[in-house]
């Protein structure tokens, strides 16, 4: 029966609408036998599973390129082999070594021996089967523990510690890593750069994005300080190598941590979220996301940020995470929550506990969820005798620009919650210093301007006001001579200082040579109206 | 350049003629002021009211225009009578002593009711 074993070839199982192969191995006498194609659509493959026994390949009468190629491979009997009525493989044998015809009696040795076979092969086709699929596992998990040491080592290992600010971060991965990303990068004069942004895709190749597209925000952050002009070079270094069909959306704002400045700029990012007490509102910037098209531009937006305000920075992942009855969680659901919770510490715990209550828990998340948060102390730091600035701006120098000064510092001084007649004292010191400084000190020169800066320093409010004034800093007020200005022997005028010393616990008045300053003191506890 | 509205209105009543002062009483206030204070004293009352009711902001200079005007009214022999002023205020106003050369009125109702008569009822 040596004749049996020149050529055994199976079907492989293949995926459908591949052609199936018929392997052959070298026969024992040393020909060897080539591998044959046949074509799941070829008529040789109905007709061997609806004959059961031995097939005469020579006489076989069919227009089949696969009858072909076995008779070109010296194949002169086929036996199907199969098994619960689906064909799973051929014995082809050659010549007989005698050089004889096979016998009915070879036949039947053949039949009964593709009968057994059968199941054998199929047990091995699947073996080999479930194999092939742990391998592709393997390889798919291997990919998603390297896109996730990706992620994770250029994602910050902690996030900044600045003295009368909050910032926390909350990033959660899904299985199947995306290209979320945030960053803090700390700029010159203590100023903070933040970042959020998510790469299109998915696995390795959105983490490689991810991490260039970082170091490159990194590299232009340092080098220029308006976060427009970042994300313009970012997008102009990262459009010629990011691959096609990929991008990326950033947001990226520059914290000056003194005054609560936020400047930012966005590339097509999901709009961050600014807490206030009077409400909610979106950080609008538009701009391309990464990646797209070279040479865009980008709008840019300011905020100042008062004692007690937040901003909520966010990915898509929360927003467009479902529940089981494919309901969206949605941004109006996310603006309401900020809006709810927005002045609590723990904004992203209480949002993570409305997510996890909106979506089944034993789902699978679709997508990575990233959250970031900033928020200004509310009030004086405790136990700190570090002064805490309020807000510090400048004017021009103009009549009448001294409202606009009272009003923004009123604005500043609103988390102290003075009395109304403390209020109204601290409204009209301002007033009178700033008008001095803008008159007085700076000669009503419009591109001169009075600085102003609002601290509270060891439980005192302290509003600092400086003019461009070189000469000494002023008398001391004296009590206006009302007499005298009745009787017309003085000037009706004259009243600021007076009116400063009357209205304040304390003033002081410094000069560095260039800047004359008068910084208005009261007590927040304490004052004379307490 | 900022809103500095200010206008300066005259009522002429039975008593004594009622400026009505609104808006901010600064620098910006003072050509108003003086043009209404001229016509309230045309007719040469014995007092005239000055209503602040509606102003929302008095600096020193807004101190100023009012020492000005006290010191017409007492050459004329007026009486000025200030009504309407905030809490604040009124405290400015005392400690820059002109409460002590006018008659300060919580409203305009008080400042008739309290008035004296008019030189045309003399």
């Amino acid at each position: 029966m040596t004749a049996f074993t020149q050529a055994i070839g199976r079907l492989l199982r293949r995926p459908e609408a591949e052609a199936v192969a018929v392997e052959q191995r070298q026969a024992p006498g040393g020909a060897i036998v080539h591998p044959v194609e046949i074509a799941p659509n070829d008529p040789i493959l109905a007709y061997l599973q609806s004959n059961a026994g031995a097939v005469d390949i020579e006489t076989l009468s069919m227009d089949s390129p696969g009858l072909r190629a076995l008779r070109e491979s010296g194949m002169e009997l086929a036996v199907p082999l199969i098994n619960q009525g689906e064909l799973i493989g051929l014995l082809n044998l050659g010549p007989r070594r005698s050089e004889q015809d096979y016998s009915a009696d070879d036949r039947r040795l053949l039949e009964n021996l593709a009968g057994q076979v059968a199941p054998a092969v199929l047990v091995a086709q699947l073996v080999q089967q479930q194999e092939a699929e742990a391998r592709t596992r393997e390889r798919f998990e291997q990919e998603l523990r390297v896109a996730q040491i990706i992620q994770q080592n250029f994602l910050p290992k902690e996030v900044p510690d600045l003295p009368g600010w909050q910032l926390a971060a909350y990033y959660q991965p899904a299985r199947e890593v995306s290209g979320d990303f945030y960053d803090f990068i700390a700029l010159d004069d203590g100023r903070l750069g933040l970042v959020i942004g998510d790469v299109t895709d998915k696995g390795v190749p959105a983490a490689l994005v991810m991490a260039s597209t970082r170091s490159v925000i990194r590299a232009a952050a340092q080098s220029l300080s308006s976060p427009g002009q970042v994300l313009q070079r970012v997008n102009d270094l990262v459009c010629p190598d990011i691959p096609q069909n990929m991008f990326a959306t950033c947001f990226y704002c520059i914290l000056d941590p003194a005054t609560g400045r936020l400047t930012y700029a966005n590339a097509g990012h999901d709009l961050p979220y600014l807490h206030t007490p009077s409400g909610v509102a979106e950080l609008h910037a538009t701009g391309m996301p990464l990646g797209l098209l070279p040479g865009m531009s980008y709008e840019e937006g300011e905020v100042t940020l008062r004692p007690g305000e937040s901003v909520l920075f966010h990915t898509d992942g929360l927003v467009e995470a479902h529940n089981s009855e494919r309901e969206m969680f949605g941004f109006p659901r996310l603006m309401d929550l900020v809006g709810l919770y927005g002045s609590q510490p723990d904004l992203i715990g209480r949002l993570c506990g409305e997510l996890a209550a909106f979506t089944d828990r034993d789902r699978e998340q679709e997508d990575d969820v990233t959250l970031v948060t900033l928020s200004r102390s509310d009030g004086p730091p405790a136990d700190s005798d570090l002064p805490q600035l309020l807000d510090e701006f400048s004017i021009a120098s103009e009549p009448g620009n001294e409202r606009p000064a009272i009003e923004r510092v009123a604005d500043a001084v609103r988390v102290l919650a003075l009395t109304a007649p403390q209020l109204e004292r601290m409204k009209t010191a301002v007033g009178e210093a700033t008008m001095n400084a803008m008159e007085h000190g700076n000669k009503y020169q419009p591109d001169v301007p009075v600085l102003v800066r609002v601290a509270v320093k060891e439980g005192r409010l302290c509003i600092a006001i400086s003019d461009s004034s070189s000469e000494p800093p002023l008398p001391e007020a004296q009590t206006p001579d009302l007499d005298a200005k009745l009787a017309g022997t003085e000037t009706a005028r004259g009243w600021g200082l007076f009116l400063i010393q009357n209205m304040v616990d304390e003033v002081r008045q410094s000069s560095d040579g260039q800047h004359h300053t008068i910084e208005l003191v009261f007590n927040i506890e304490g004052g004379s109206d307490a | 350049m900022p809103d500095h509205e200010f206008t300066a209105t005259v009522r002429l009543q039975e008593r004594f003629p009622i400026i009505d002062l609104k808006g901010e009483v600064n620098s910006f206030a003072e050509d108003a002021l003086d043009a209404a204070f001229s016509q309230a004293c045309a007719t040469g009352p014995s007092a005239v009211l000055l209503n602040f009711e509606h102003v929302t902001y008095v600096n020193s200079t807004g101190i100023a225009l009012i020492v000005a005007l006290l010191a017409q009214a007492r050459k004329a022999h007026m009486q000025l009578i200030v009504a309407g002023l905030s809490e604040h205020y009124r405290h400015v106003f005392n400690i820059t002593r002109l409460a002590d050369f006018m008659t300060i009125c919580d409203d305009e109702a008080g400042a008739i009711a309290m008035a004296a008569p008019s030189k045309t009822e003399n």
